[in-house]
């Protein structure tokens, strides 16, 4: 188990306080101003020194996205844009931040201001966390009494401005172009990409996009150094991360552990275990409802960090680990989160727009028993179809749970669904055409 | 994609009063000079406060000319972001989460006690008129769950139990004490704490 004196977030469960006064007790905004003196070289150096990946669902490297950012700022302004859009199903760590940590938060976003050579920062909260967004809201206002951000921020010369903008329901949003439409007043709808946000984000403008623990983390970093964040985990999956253990388990809770932890040892020490023993588990979505599901099997000796989950076809994405045990049925489960999808779909390409209703009709048939055999195959199919044929991740997002579902659980979906398809399969016609009247026909 | 139609009924008129004007302003500056059009959300949603919990299509014209931009752009908007309500919703307007991570921790369970005490269909009006329910996605609350959102506050580890005593509450008017309904402050893992120990004992 992670040591105490290790773990960043000291007020996870508000044992302290989250008023300026207790933060600055933990050492939030201390050297903030000697970290800033040495530089933005060397912040960003030290940042890809501790091998940070973004904890946004993506794993990508923070210190080179930010060094992305165009060295000289031209007549366009910077921008950095905190996502804080948490959405995932599995996942509520941010949450905890914004009312447990948001001076960590605030900090974090005048260093990676200063980095990329932003003056203004925008906070982009889901709309259903309106109190806690208030709360950082009534952090950011301390922040700008004690002159900590605002002109000369901290006394570093930098000047920053901080504001909190609010989505309206939208998990597309957490995407990060669709984020800067959002911010921008459309629907969120995201954007082809390439050109990168980094160089015409927000406004058109160069912006920085990041996730609020991904932030949260980096005063702390650069305050203990970069080595002592690597010397963490393993290599290239470094540092700690907040897990989100929920589902069937006794205790659900949020607990900061070292990445590569054993998934047994987080369900089995911090959650309480299984709701019936380890022997009743059925399978476990270990980053959030976007990552396909791992059976009871591999849980047992699966590590948690980007690239163990990754060999298992599967991914650390946000870290929500849900937990489901063989009360429930897996195949309802899925077409749940499948629904979810469809409904959260922007509607923008058509695959997805299309395929995640299909996907889920499906589903729900084959819950019933009402789906033919060949209809199996087809989901899978159709997964394929809209996988990489979308604008952004979304299309991923939806398609692999079902996958996962299909890679592991084919047989349970099988014993369900026995029905003969309609139209044997003894011509060669793809299915999409109106096989209703091609049967009259044969 | 959710099906989003506005209201059959719609008011002719809608104006911010001062309160709502003051805030819009406030608002607006928070973005760069020329585009205002940014505040549109916040914008909505001020409307959406100011009139008793939904949006008729008269303010998001209102909004359009307020911020200088067409009206259709407005209307997309309201449309496309599920936290809008179109047409009218009870005083206190509950929304179950029914996302996998809630489903099997029971939420549904919640949703039969919405249908006993509230309205037996979502986003129908309770017979006095002051509450609604609906069933929602991930409201991003997962190790607290089942849970439901009654206007702004999160109520957090329910059962069908405790759903009721709230419902009750609020369908005598009173506005119950939001948070968990199993004792929490925070998503420490209950009765099963192992890490900052000291700092908890402090």
């Amino acid at each position: 188990m992670l040591k105490d004196q290790d773990r960043i977030f000291q007020n996870l469960y508000n044992d302290l306080g989250s008023d300026l006064i207790s933060c600055q007790r933990r050492g939030d905004w201390i050297k903030t101003k000697e970290i800033i003196a040495k530089g933005r070289e060397w912040i960003i150096e030290e940042i890809k020194n501790s091998q940070l990946r973004g904890r946004g669902g993506a794993g990508f490297p923070t210190g080179l996205k930010w060094s992305f950012a165009p060295k000289e700022v031209g007549n366009r302004p910077h921008y950095l844009v905190i996502n804080a859009d948490e959405s995932e199903p599995g996942t509520c760590k941010d949450r905890d931040i914004l009312r447990f940590e948001p001076h960590k938060l605030i900090e974090g976003c005048l260093i990676a201001s200063y980095a990329v050579q932003a003056k203004v920062c925008y906070i982009y909260i889901r709309g259903e966390y309106f109190i806690d967004g208030q709360k950082l809201q009534a952090a950011i206002d301390e922040a700008y009494e004690k002159n900590l951000i605002g002109k000369n921020a901290a006394g570093t010369g930098w000047d920053l401005d901080i504001y909190i903008h609010y989505g309206a329901g939208a998990y597309i949003c957490g995407e990060e172009t669709a984020l800067l439409e959002s911010l921008e007043g459309n629907k969120g709808q995201p954007r082809l990409k390439p050109p990168f946000p980094a160089l015409i984000g927000l406004y058109g403008c160069p912006t920085i996009i990041n996730n609020v623990e991904t932030i949260a983390v980096v005063p702390t970093i650069l305050k203990r150094g970069g080595k002592w964040f690597a010397s963490l985990g393993r290599e290239k999956n470094t540092g700690t991360k907040i897990f989100c253990i929920s589902g069937n388990v006794n205790s659900p809770c949020n607990v900061e552990e070292e990445m590569n932890i054993p998934l047994k040892e987080l369900i089995e020490v911090h959650a309480g275990g299984v709701v019936g023993g380890w022997d009743n588990l059925q399978a476990v979505i270990p980053g959030g409802s976007s990552m396909p599901l791992i059976p009871k099997e591999k849980c047992e000796t699966l590590t948690m960090d980007f690239d163990s989950l990754a060999a298992e076809k599967s991914g650390l994405g946000t870290a929500g680990v849900v937990v489901i045990n063989k009360d429930q049925d897996i195949i309802k489960c899925m077409a749940r989160i499948a629904r979810f999808y469809k409904h959260e779909s922007c509607g923008q390409c058509t695959p997805c727009r299309e395929g995640s209703g299909w996907m889920w009709r499906m589903l729900e048939r084959m819950v019933k028993g009402e789906a033919s055999k060949d209809e199996i195959e087809m989901l899978g199919d159709v997964t394929k179809q809209i996988e990489g044929h979308t604008i952004c991740a979304f299309g991923e997002g939806s398609s692999w749970p079902v996958q996962g579902l299909l890679r592991h659980f084919k047989d349970e979906i099988k014993k369900r669904n026995k029905f003969d398809p309609i139209i044997k399969k003894n011509k060669n016609i793809p299915y999409l055409v109106d096989q209703h009247l091609l049967d009259k026909n044969a | 994609m959710s099906l989003r139609r506005p209201a059959k009924d719609q008011p002719d008129k809608f104006e911010f009063n001062t309160s709502s004007l003051d805030a819009a302003k406030k608002i607006i500056a928070k973005y760069p000079k020329g585009k205002q059009q940014s505040a549109v959300m916040a914008l909505l949603y001020i409307a959406q406060k100011q009139n008793d919990n939904w949006i008729p299509l008269a303010a998001m014209k209102y909004i359009a000319k307020f911020l200088n931009m067409p009206y259709i752009k407005v209307y997309e908007v309201a449309t496309f972001y599920t936290m809008y309500n179109l047409s009218p919703v009870g005083k206190y307007f509950v929304q179950v989460c029914t996302t996998t991570p809630c489903m099997i921790r029971g939420a549904n369970k919640l949703v039969e006690a919405c249908k006993e005490k509230i309205s037996k269909t979502e986003s129908v009006l309770s017979a006095d008129k002051s509450c609604s329910w609906m069933e929602v996605e991930c409201l991003g609350s997962c190790v607290s769950a089942p849970m439901m959102q009654i206007n702004d506050e999160y109520y957090e580890d329910l059962n069908k139990e405790k759903t009721i005593e709230i419902l009750d509450k609020i369908l005598k008017g009173e506005t119950p004490k939001p948070g968990s309904y199993k004792g929490r402050t925070n998503n420490e893992p209950e009765n099963n704490r192992k890490t900052l120990m000291e700092l908890k004992n402090a």
